[in-house]
């Protein structure tokens, strides 16, 4: 089971909503749709589930051609951000409602429910209606009514974003687990980078209707191709600096560094955690005014300007610094991507290519 | 602006209240003082919202005073008690400028038109939105209506106090960061206090001074974001702080040593002992893989970029790692090392004190 | 490349276009038929071209049946918009009072026309009617059978008290939407009542203010029932309105090809007015 994304394109009154996108996705993969608000997840989601036509290209489903096929047809399950069930059903005729829309017999209706209910650990609650559940269990319901149609591909939109924290939390530790006991292919949207890492497999990166890299997520997040989905996939978002690079070494604040990349002009790109407050092995100083700091109990966040630019650094420890002082953040170059002038990527982050 | 005092605050939505459950916040005394940041943590339908309702007026409490400063404000109606609120979803009035937006409050006030331009012209460069402050509010950006809801909470210099009710729920991950430090500077600058009402463990305490978690009706506990990391007052804490949550196992504990399902573990400092369910609890920033000590079981691992989480058991019981970026994970282990200093002992559920050490 | 568009479906709405077809515009091509010939009975008619329209345009009694339904529509929408706004601010918003208001409100809008006119007729009657009795007992000289503006009085009070619910149901609607968060707000930045209003609960209830306005105006527009069994369109030609008078002249003078004529410009009068209507609200709203 393979789903084929060919040449697609979506365009809605003249403007582009998908921009010309190939992508297979492989027989029981996890697959993130990772980007910010209107960057085409949901319209890219409705084109794969057929509720929306391509305006050009086509979708292969098991090596055939299903572009234009219903939506009934195509055997794809979706769960939306706000939880949708029947709230007159209970949970049990909830989760049974698709299968009985199949015709399955009543005995195989029974044991598949409750397979799928005790994978989704909602066995006590089958007797209630959903309005008398919490959050996290009224979204389970939702997940466990298209997980029991046994769908080849479930689409899973923003699942959890209305839901508390620590419930999403819970849930989002429990995804891959579902996902690897139904076999199918799952595709999920986001717009959080966290939670993109968390759930592995591999990630799209969209930004403004075009996805911008395909690939597994570590390698996603470690070696992005150009600095659009450096950006999109970074939380705190990345610091950028330009650099001019001349005679093989960088320069950045009157500190210099070795790299391999031909001379010119570039933009330097690192996230958070890799800047530091105390200098370390190779590292390269960099002066700063520190805005503001926000402390998470372990760690601190460095909310700092560079010239005109803004950074954020994420450190270990409690470090309250007085807001508007003057600082010398650390940095790795082996944790410094290159970008060129188009916003390619000229080098990965030394790091990353080890990694 | 004033200290706020909560003087044995309770508030139940039935007329006679009787069971433990029937109380939607139980009797709770607090002092916050001026100029602070506090944010009040939880989940839904902790009683968070039903405090913030009676800060704001919108609720009478069952029993108990709120002060604001020394003056009892507990009948005085919302209008009159001289705060402002920003809600979860953008509040604009859609038919005005962002300028006529911002200057509504002060109008309301009778204030002189030039002292009203002054301070919307400085609110305005606070929250960035100069150039857009002859535009219509209707069509913003859902982050643009949210800076406008938190521009006219901060145009009132004279404001008891400024409450945000999950404030940045409808907005963009990477705008969260730019409003986040916006906020934090907009602290610094004027100095009201703010509390901060959210269901976000990572937007409560990287936003306030003073973190009250509460559950079920209850403060558990109050503290900085440190000390509710570091040293949880109550289970719940240790569960709710913190991504993934504190390990907890049961334990014996004689002196300082915990025996969890066999195995001894040695604790930091020497306990009583104690009657009731005992546990230990750790970070799981706290745990490294090691070849002898606790018998773990691996499960998953997940790489979230600048760390990775380790999930797996311990005696049964779910019990997660965290590590580094950098520091390398053995191929294959089956024990876990917990570091003395920051384990936690938990007697039914709150968190007891060592031993003092004879001097 | 293959279209998925699949132009089957377009079947699917066949049956309705036949009914739309019998219902409404092979009636309206009769009548259009009608308006540029002359007949005499028989079936036999004759090619008139526009000269019905000439007529019907020049007609004095027209004209003033004209100017008459104008004014009626212009104090209706007076009176009943702002009533039903007030009306709608001040129903309870919850709870059992709201309930009941909601079914109190409704009751008139479930009186059939005529028996709203036929309860009016003898409402205001002065030997048996109840306020027609007691106004003559209060010694106030009310007469809708022979005063015009005892007729008048009492076919507007008619519609104000038929027709205001579904204004004030329909602003009830839009308040309803309005999220308690804006009221909160609202009462923080100490708005006045009259702020809250003119800034919150006015623009959020544009969408059935235009509505109601649009409704309002073509029902009152096309008043028929109500003046017919109360006033008859009397006294004199006092409150007979373009309906009342183009059946007058359709049924009680069988001049076909004239009232052929006058409802189509009927037609597209309230076309015209309700096009401006919906333009100048929407484009308020737009530039809000």
């Amino acid at each position: 089971m393979t789903l084929e994304l060919r040449g697609v394109t979506k365009q809605v009154a003249g403007q582009h909503w998908i921009h010309a996108t190939d992508l297979v996705l492989a027989p029981g993969s996890m697959n993130v749709l990772l980007g910010p608000t209107l960057s085409g997840k949901t319209t890219l989601m409705r084109l794969m589930a057929g509720l929306d036509q391509p305006t050009t290209g086509h979708i292969h489903w098991q090596g055939q051609d299903v572009t234009g096929r219903r939506v009934q047809d195509r055997g794809v399950a979706m769960v939306y951000q706000q939880f949708i069930n029947y709230p007159s059903m209970t949970v049990y005729d909830n989760i049974a409602s698709p299968l009985r829309l199949q015709r399955v017999a009543r005995a195989e209706i029974d044991r598949r429910v409750r397979e799928t209910a005790a994978m989704m650990r909602l066995t006590p609650m089958l007797d209630r209606r959903p309005l008398e559940l919490s959050g996290g269990q009224q979204q389970r319901t939702a997940l466990a009514r298209a997980l029991v149609k046994g769908a080849g591909l479930v689409l899973l939109d923003e699942p959890l974003a209305n839901l508390d924290y620590k419930l999403r939390e819970e849930l989002r530790a429990e995804i891959p687990r579902i996902f690897e006991a139904s076999g199918a292919i799952f595709v999920y949207a986001t717009t959080e980078p966290e939670e993109a890492l968390l759930l592995g497999g591999n990630t799209a990166t969209l930004w403004q209707g075009r996805v911008t890299q395909f690939g597994p997520t570590p390698q996603v997040y470690r070696r992005p191709q150009d600095a659009v989905t450096a950006r999109v996939f970074s939380d705190p978002p990345m610091n950028f600096k330009p650099v001019q690079v001349s005679g093989g070494e960088a320069v950045l604040d009157g500190t210099r560094w070795l790299v391999d990349v031909p001379d010119g002009r570039y933009v330097a790109g690192f996230r958070a955690p890799h800047l530091t407050l105390d200098p370390g092995a190779g590292t390269v100083g960099l002066s700063a005014r520190l805005d503001a700091t926000e402390i998470t109990g372990a760690e601190t966040y460095l909310h700092l300007r560079h010239g005109e630019d803004r950074w954020v650094g994420l450190v270990p420890g409690v470090r309250d610094l007085p807001a508007g002082a003057a600082l010398t953040v650390w940095l790795d170059p082996a944790h410094v991507y290159l970008f060129d002038e188009g916003g390619r990527l000229a080098r990965a982050a030394p790091y990353a290519q080890a990694a | 602006m004033a200290q706020i005092t909560f003087d044995n605050l309770a508030h139940s939505y039935l007329p006679a209240p009787k069971a433990d459950t029937d109380w939607a916040l139980k009797p709770m005394s607090l002092t916050w003082r001026d100029g602070g940041a506090y944010a009040l943590l939880g989940s839904s339908g902790c009683g968070k919202t039903t405090l913030l309702n009676i800060i704001s007026g919108l609720l009478h409490p069952s029993q108990g005073r709120v002060l604001f400063g020394d003056r009892d404000v507990t009948d005085l109606p919302t209008a009159e008690r001289n705060i402002a609120q920003v809600f979860q979803f953008p509040v604009v009035y859609d038919t005005m400028s962002v300028r006529e937006n911002l200057a509504f409050p002060l109008k309301n006030r009778g204030l002189p038109s030039d002292q009203i331009a002054a301070r919307v012209d400085a609110v305005a460069r606070m929250i960035g939105m100069t150039d857009t402050l002859d535009r219509r509010a209707r069509g913003l950006t859902a982050d643009a209506k949210q800076k406008i809801s938190l521009g006219r909470g901060m145009v009132r210099q004279d404001v008891n106090a400024i409450l945000f009710d999950e404030p940045l729920t409808v907005i963009d991950p990477q705008m969260k960061w730019e409003l986040r430090t916006q906020l934090k500077a907009l602290h610094r600058e004027f100095g009201h206090t703010m509390i901060y009402v959210t269901h976000d463990q990572t937007e409560a305490l990287t936003f306030a001074d003073e973190v009250v978690v509460m559950s079920e009706g209850r403060v558990v506990q109050a503290g900085t974001p440190q000390s509710l990391f570091d040293a949880p007052a109550h289970t719940f804490v240790g569960y709710f702080i913190g991504s993934p949550g504190m390990n907890l196992l049961d334990a014996q504990v004689q002196g300082a040593t915990a025996l969890v399902a066999g195995t001894a573990i040695p604790l930091g400092a020497p306990y009583a002992a104690r009657h009731g369910r005992v546990q230990i609890g750790i970070r799981p920033d706290a745990v490294r893989p090691a070849t002898e000590g606790l018998p773990f079981r691996l499960i998953r691992a997940e790489d979230v970029g600048h760390h990775r989480i380790l999930r797996g058991e311990v005696a049964g019981a779910p019990f997660n790692l965290v590590i580094p970026e950098d520091e390398p994970i053995p191929a294959s282990f089956d024990r876990v090392a917990l570091d003395p200093a920051r384990i936690g002992v938990f007697v039914d559920d709150w968190r007891i004190d060592p031993l003092e050490r004879a001097a | 490349m293959d279209k998925p568009v699949n132009n089957r479906a377009w079947f699917l709405v066949l049956p309705v276009l036949v009914i739309v077809a019998f219902s409404a515009v092979i009636p309206l091509m009769t009548v259009v038929n009608y308006s540029v010939q002359d007949t005499f009975g028989n079936n036999q008619f004759f090619w008139n071209g526009l000269g019905w329209f000439q007529d019907v345009l020049e007609s004095d009694r027209i004209r003033a049946a004209l100017g008459r339904q104008l004014l009626f529509s212009a104090i209706i929408l007076a009176i009943e918009i702002p009533l039903g706004i007030f009306i709608a601010l001040n129903m309870p918003k919850r709870g059992f009072w709201a309930s009941l208001v909601l079914v109190l409100m409704a009751l008139p809008l479930l009186i059939p026309w005529n028996v709203v006119g036929t309860i009016w007729q003898v409402f205001g009657r002065v030997d048996i009617g109840l306020l027609g009795h007691t106004l003559a007992m209060l010694g106030i000289d009310y007469n809708y059978v022979n005063d015009p503006w005892d007729a008048w009085a009492t076919i507007i009070v008619m519609d104000v008290w038929h027709w205001t619910s579904l204004v004030a149901l329909l602003c009830y609607a839009g308040l309803q939407s309005i999220p308690d968060a804006y009221y909160q707000a609202a009462r923080i930045d100490q708005a006045s009542r009259w702020g809250v209003f003119r800034y919150i609960e006015l623009p959020k209830m544009q969408g059935v203010l235009l509505i109601a306005v649009l409704l309002r105006f073509m029902d009152s527009f096309m008043i028929y029932t109500e003046p017919f069994v109360v006033t008859g369109g009397g006294p004199g030609n006092a409150t007979t309105f373009l309906s009342i008078d183009l059946v007058k002249m359709a049924i009680g003078q069988f001049d076909l090809g004239p009232a052929a004529a006058f409802s189509l410009i009927y037609f597209l009068v309230i076309l015209l007015i309700s096009w401006v209507f919906y333009t100048v609200m929407t484009a308020q709203r737009d530039r809000t």
